[in-house]
């Protein structure tokens, strides 16, 4: 099977397109320039692989949580590519291919991204044997203050939300930490990989089902809340 | 270089503030409303009628979750598919920045998928071009009142793509006077067409507020004062149901005349003998019939869009885009987005 998928939802912007049984992937940390990137990336991978656009049989995206605007970019463009082609979409957990960053054995996973506002986007995965890995509690956002995890023997932290609450963080991971690294990002490559599966187990969806997971759903104050009427 | 095959329609997208719309148009030089083939529209209204006012973040969220049910709506009226299409155009600005790139975004990824060229389209170029899509449509060169809840302007159209502002409001727009002065007597958001049809049943004469910036030369507009006046009015009267209404007719007087004798007065200073009216405020009952009066007392033509295509839509952004495709222009592919675009440094469209 062929299908492209797209990660924008933090500062790394990346595009991976999966042939047969290759994957090819341009990635790149360019914060606001996600934009004018994400097509030519396109192009550049289906020109290497000699693949016309048509062959592209479905749409795989990271559909959040992180950057509100880059998670939109994201969506709305594995929505439009995959409209237009008639293909199917899915949407991959932008923690879960975070998690894939992390080194594969039998310690526990946190993902965990900046969310600013003194927040973080969060969830603890473990790897199957198989290889992919399995969400052990659940996806929110936290402060890190206050972040409870489940038990586990060992640790990897992955994520900016490392770089961000280090030492917060130290304190509340109450198992040895096999591995911390606060410069990694969710990338379309790992997007491609949960994506493969379920594209196998028919979890593809209509493009216009395809839609973005925030976390962050309060984002503003009615005018109740505010008081005013 | 793609190019656009003139016999196929062109997809318009409309996400710059709090409607989504979408649009099939097929080209028609001769008679532009002719070409168009369908449209759909969905209003956030209600969503934001809770906060208040447009909440950016809010609008941006459904966007993404309207553009698409509504292109497969458009696709459906008109019998197509994805593949009929021959290009596609977007909103890529003025407008939120935010909500612009959801559209955007949307349509240039159909557009790479089908192989098809792509324009991003100026949205006060869409509106003052939406009289095109009626019967009888006007010829540049004309003047435009392009009045709504973001802009107030007079603009010069010499030819298609070719701008000259003549004037702007310094403060509030048109349409975002009516709603805040809605808003100081009570009226819920947004206020402003509540307002207009609570002036009709108003006393004429009984309020009579200023005509800002009618005194001086030039035609730049000024709103934000009006606003004070008729909170000073309402604050010291009895604030009975009639008197609102006669406070709110007493307003609507003195934003349509001061409209009405900018633009005769843009008219008299280009020499120009059509004026067009676009934005969400030329649906406004009492402007249409004061211009449509001083039109045959004057001598010049006035031209409105029909209602629907005076708010928000997309048929007016798959005209404005089908012109310059037609033209030959489009974009690559890198996705750009304008919050803020002068009118003045569009190209010209031939």
């Amino acid at each position: 099977m062929n299908f492209l998928a797209i990660e924008t939802s933090t500062e790394a912007c990346s595009v991976a397109l999966v042939h047969g049984d290759e994957v090819i992937e341009r990635s790149e940390i360019a914060p606001r320039r996600h934009a004018e990137l994400v097509l030519p990336m396109a192009d550049g991978l289906l020109a290497e692989a000699g693949l016309k656009r048509e062959a592209l049989q479905g749409i795989a995206v990271g559909r959040g949580p992180g950057a509100f605007t880059g998670v939109r970019l994201g969506v709305s463009l594995a929505q439009g590519m995959a409209m237009a082609l008639d293909v199917p979409v899915v949407t991959v957990s932008s923690l879960q291919a975070l998690a894939l960053e992390a080194p594969d054995d039998d310690a526990a996973i946190l993902s965990v991204i900046d969310a600013r506002m003194g927040e973080i986007y969060v969830a603890a995965w473990r790897r199957e044997d198989d290889g992919s890995i399995r969400l052990i509690d659940r996806e929110r956002v936290d402060t890190a203050a206050t972040l409870m995890l489940p038990e586990a023997s060992a640790w990897h932290v992955v994520g900016t939300g490392w770089a961000t609450y280090e030492a917060i963080l130290r304190d509340r991971i109450r198992a040895p930490i096999r591995s911390a690294d606060g410069a990694r990002y969710p990338q379309a490559r790992h997007v491609a990989e949960v994506a493969a599966r379920c594209f196998r187990d028919g979890e593809a969806v209509a493009p216009e089902l395809a839609l973005p997971v925030y976390l962050r759903d309060k984002v503003a104050l009615t005018l109740v809340e505010q008081g005013r009427a | 270089m793609i190019e656009m095959k003139n016999s196929k329609p062109v997809l318009g997208v409309e996400t710059s503030c709090d409607e989504t719309g979408v649009a099939l148009l097929r080209w028609d030089p001769e008679k532009p409303g002719r070409g168009l083939l369908s449209h759909a529209l969905f209003s956030q209204i209600a969503l934001h009628a809770e906060y208040g006012g447009v909440v950016p973040e809010l609008a941006s969220r459904d966007h993404v979750r309207k553009l698409l049910p509504l292109v497969r709506e458009a696709l459906k009226d008109a019998g197509m598919t994805p593949a009929d299409l021959g290009g596609v155009a977007y909103t890529a600005g003025p407008g939120l920045v935010g909500a612009l790139l959801v559209g955007a975004s949307a349509a240039r990824a159909m557009a790479w998928a089908l192989g098809v060229p792509a324009i991003g389209v100026h949205h006060m170029e869409g509106h003052l071009l939406a009289p095109l899509l009626e019967d009888d449509p006007p010829e540049p060169p004309f003047v435009a009142l392009l009045v709504s809840g973001g802009h107030s302007m007079l603009v010069e159209v010499k030819a298609i793509g070719e701008y000259r502002i003549l004037g702007d409001t310094l403060d509030d727009a048109a349409g975002e006077a009516f709603d805040k002065t809605a808003k100081l007597m009570g009226l819920p958001y947004p206020g402003g067409p509540a307002l207009a049809k609570l002036a009709e049943e108003g006393t004429p004469g009984r309020f009579r507020f200023s005509r800002p910036m009618v005194d001086r030369p030039g035609l730049d507009f000024s709103f934000s004062g009006l606003k004070t006046q008729v909170l000073l009015a309402w604050q010291g009267s009895d604030k009975t149901d009639q008197t609102r209404a006669d406070i709110a007719r007493g307003f609507e007087e003195a934003i349509v005349d001061t409209l009405a004798i900018k633009c005769r007065r843009a008219l008299e200073a280009t020499g120009a003998k059509r004026l067009v009216i676009a934005g969400g405020v030329g649906a406004n009952k009492r402007l249409r019939e004061q211009l449509a009066q001083a039109a045959g007392a004057d001598g010049f033509r006035v031209y409105f869009p029909r209602l629907a295509f005076c708010t928000d839509n997309g048929a007016m952004i798959a005209l404005a885009g089908a012109i310059r495709l037609a033209a030959g222009q489009h974009q690559d592919e890198t996705i750009q987005v304008y919050p803020r675009w002068s009118l003045e440094t569009l190209p010209p469209a031939a």
